[in-house]
């Protein structure tokens, strides 16, 4: 079974359908493109911060279109703001959608969590209350998102430090919810897991055990910083600037155990290693996915 | 009138001379402009420098937290300590003077 | 911007309070954390929201040391990042897109009394926010020389120039091409004398964003034509401003540099 990006009527695909089901890829930097392009088998796929890419022109555009030409793409937007209590901003659905019908990528996804207020962008992503009338305001922004786009998004489970006392509703079931209204996907990021569970002290199983696989298009692995809370307990940051926590990988097993091989990137986005690192990061994740869908009953419900 | 009779006369030799045969007929590369001016031949439009290689063009958008801690006041007891200390401003000072011994406004 | 909100009840408008709640102190490190979060389990909340406040402001500091990289070379990181840190918090992003941030960052430096005996700072952060501007901007095939020696002699001077759009302009009393230049590169140089005024052209006709130093007059004639004034009236200006102008020289140099995209002559232009 292929991913195939969705195109309207019958307009020609400008780039292969590549298939991106059961492989893992890794974020991709400028930093590593020669070093990719003279790698005669890198990854399963690559993914970009759909931001950096809104430009009109220049190096950027033409690093990415080598590499779609060659490699499949998936787009992460992280500004889009679709958990801020505000409306989406019009210009930026226009660009992502532009980005989209440009790059045809395999994967599209936004994150649970916010941005901007007012006219301030502050660069990070923000945390929400669980809430029926947040639930309602982020389900009209997946909407308006998905619609602008036409086609539907992945949404990724957010890191988070602190809680909101007003939240009804856990953060599960305010994604399973949301999955319900939309029609959206998920990408479960497994180290948002364990940095949110260790961070506020719930058990990162538990969480799994009620988080809907079956709606998981993708999966997030990445490293993790160590700092201390007020009362000197271990407070997790989610840097992306490291290798994968053992415990990260264990976790991970157990969700491709239950999921089936579900795509899989390596975020590195701070204190970038060298290709070699990185792709070895990546190959790991492959050993995983290839070990599951090896496996015969699984092969037979995800073939 | 005579001005524009010379001016039409001047500019049109002027393109004739700037881009007759032999000259330069579109866009240099990288390539062309170093041989240029590795050669000596490097006309009015000094090239200074290049574009710097992709790896640091500029800023990237962030999904991930940062764990450097950086969010201090505005006590402001810092001089540039850079490389201005080897470019002379005119009256010979260059950048580095003691700093100036007040807090910033907030 | 924002459309107004009225498809719900106030008390959904209450509810949906916390970004307005959560934001001031993000940028403010005077004001204590929101009261609407906590921290889980009866914990306190504050060095779990100053995760918050350390992400907004590291990151947005880095993209300012991304962008401006000679000008941070010049100062060092240290003064640099303490300066970035009151520019970010005196005018955050308003855009989501970081490479648009940081536009107004040359005009604070060149008002921040702790950078004013370097007074060449400003048109440094200039010609690299202008770098940026032009590594960005959109792809464009520049004018070929033959477009120009096609036009005929007598109507050579209405000619009128279409700019390509990765091209800027840059002037400065100081010499702020070459102050860019040397520290753009990682390697010691010598003495550089700061005084001498240089002008700066940013373009990218390909893939290579190249910054020149442009000769005397060459910053007028380009500001002529790229504000849409005829080939006539641009050599005119440069000549004025400057007597040392050379016409053919700075010919090949758009040409070379890429300035352009096209050219046309209107078919009833004025013949003076």
């Amino acid at each position: 079974m292929v991913a195939v990006p969705i195109i309207e009527g019958a307009r020609a695909a400008r780039f292969p359908a590549f298939p991106v089901g059961g492989t893992a890829g890794a974020s991709l930097k400028p930093e590593h493109l020669a070093a990719i392009h003279a790698d005669p088998a890198p990854v399963g796929f690559f993914e970009v911060h759909a931001e950096n890419y809104m430009g009109a022109g220049g190096p950027p555009h033409a690093a990415l279109a080598a590499i779609r030409e060659r490699w499949p793409v998936s787009l992460h937007g992280v500004c889009m703001s679709i958990g801020g209590p505000q409306p989406l901003d019009k210009d930026h659905l226009r660009r992502f959608k532009s980005l989209v019908e440009r790059y045809e990528p395999a994967l599209v996804s936004e994150h649970l969590a916010w941005a901007t207020h007012d006219t301030t962008y502050f660069n990070d992503l923000l945390p929400l209350p669980y809430t029926q009338a947040t639930l309602a305001r982020v389900a009209e922004h997946i909407d308006e998102m998905q619609e602008a786009i036409r086609r539907p998004i992945l949404l990724e489970n957010p890191s988070t430090y602190v809680v909101f006392p007003e939240s009804t509703l856990g953060e599960t079931e305010f994604l399973r919810e949301l999955v319900r209204r939309t029609g959206c996907g998920l990408l479960l990021d497994v180290n948002n897991v364990f940095v949110s569970a260790t961070n506020h002290g719930f058990s990162a199983l538990e969480y799994l055990a009620g988080f809907p696989l079956e709606h998981v298009g993708e999966i997030h692995l990445a490293g993790h910083a160590e700092q201390e809370d007020d009362e000197g307990a271990l407070l997790l940051i989610d840097s992306h600037d490291g290798p994968v926590a053992d415990a990260v990988w264990k976790l991970y097993e157990i969700v491709i155990g239950r999921s089936g091989p579900v795509p899989t990137l390596i975020e590195w986005d701070s204190d970038i290693p060298d290709w070699p690192v990185l792709k070895a990061e990546a190959e790991a994740t492959q050993r995983i996915l290839d070990r599951e869908a090896a496996c015969p009953a699984r092969g037979m419900a995800h073939a | 009138m005579t001005r524009t009779a010379l001016s039409a006369a001047y500019l049109a030799g002027a393109v004739a001379t700037a881009l007759g045969t032999g000259a330069i007929a579109g866009p240099m590369t990288e390539a062309e402009a170093e041989a240029a001016m590795a050669a000596g031949k490097e006309k009015c439009y000094g090239v200074s420098l290049a574009g710097m290689n992709d790896c640091a063009a500029g800023p990237g958008t962030t999904c991930q937290g940062t764990s450097t801690v950086d969010f201090q006041g505005n006590a402001w007891t810092l001089v540039p300590g850079g490389t201005c200390a080897s470019i002379q401003v005119p009256g010979g000072r260059t950048g580095s003077l003691e700093p100036l011994d007040r807090d910033l406004p907030t | 911007m924002p459309e107004p909100v009225i498809s719900i009840s106030e008390t959904c408008r209450e509810r949906l309070g916390y970004a307005a709640a959560f934001t001031p102190a993000l940028l403010d490190p005077e004001i204590g954390e929101p009261e609407v979060i906590a921290g889980p389990n009866g914990k306190s909340a504050k060095k779990r929201y100053d995760v918050y406040r350390n992400n907004v402001t590291v990151s947005l500091i880095n993209a300012l040391s991304d962008t401006f990289p000679a000008t941070q070379r010049i100062v060092g990181e240290e003064f640099f990042r303490a300066m970035a840190r009151l520019h970010v918090r005196q005018s955050p992003p308003t855009s989501p897109l970081l490479s648009d941030y940081g536009r107004d960052f040359p005009d604070f430096i060149e008002d921040f009394e702790h950078a004013r005996n370097l007074p060449y700072l400003a048109d440094v952060a200039r010609i690299e926010r202008a770098w940026l501007d032009a590594y960005h901007a959109a792809d464009a095939a520049p004018l070929h020389g033959h477009m120009l020696t096609a036009i005929p002699p007598e109507t050579l001077g209405q000619a009128v120039f279409t700019t390509h759009p990765a091209t800027r302009v840059v002037r400065s009393r100081f010499a702020a091409v070459t102050i860019f230049s040397v520290n753009r590169r990682n390697e010691p140089f010598g003495r550089v004398k700061a005084g001498e005024p240089e002008d700066a052209l940013v373009t990218r006709p390909r893939l290579e964003v190249f910054v020149r130093r442009l000769p005397p007059g060459g910053a007028r004639f380009l500001e002529s034509l790229m504000a849409g004034e005829p080939f006539r009236k641009a050599v005119d200006a440069a000549l004025e401003e400057d007597g040392d102008f050379d016409l053919t020289a700075n010919i090949s140099g758009v040409i070379e540099a890429g300035v352009f995209t096209a050219v046309m002559v209107s078919e009833h232009g004025d013949n003076g």
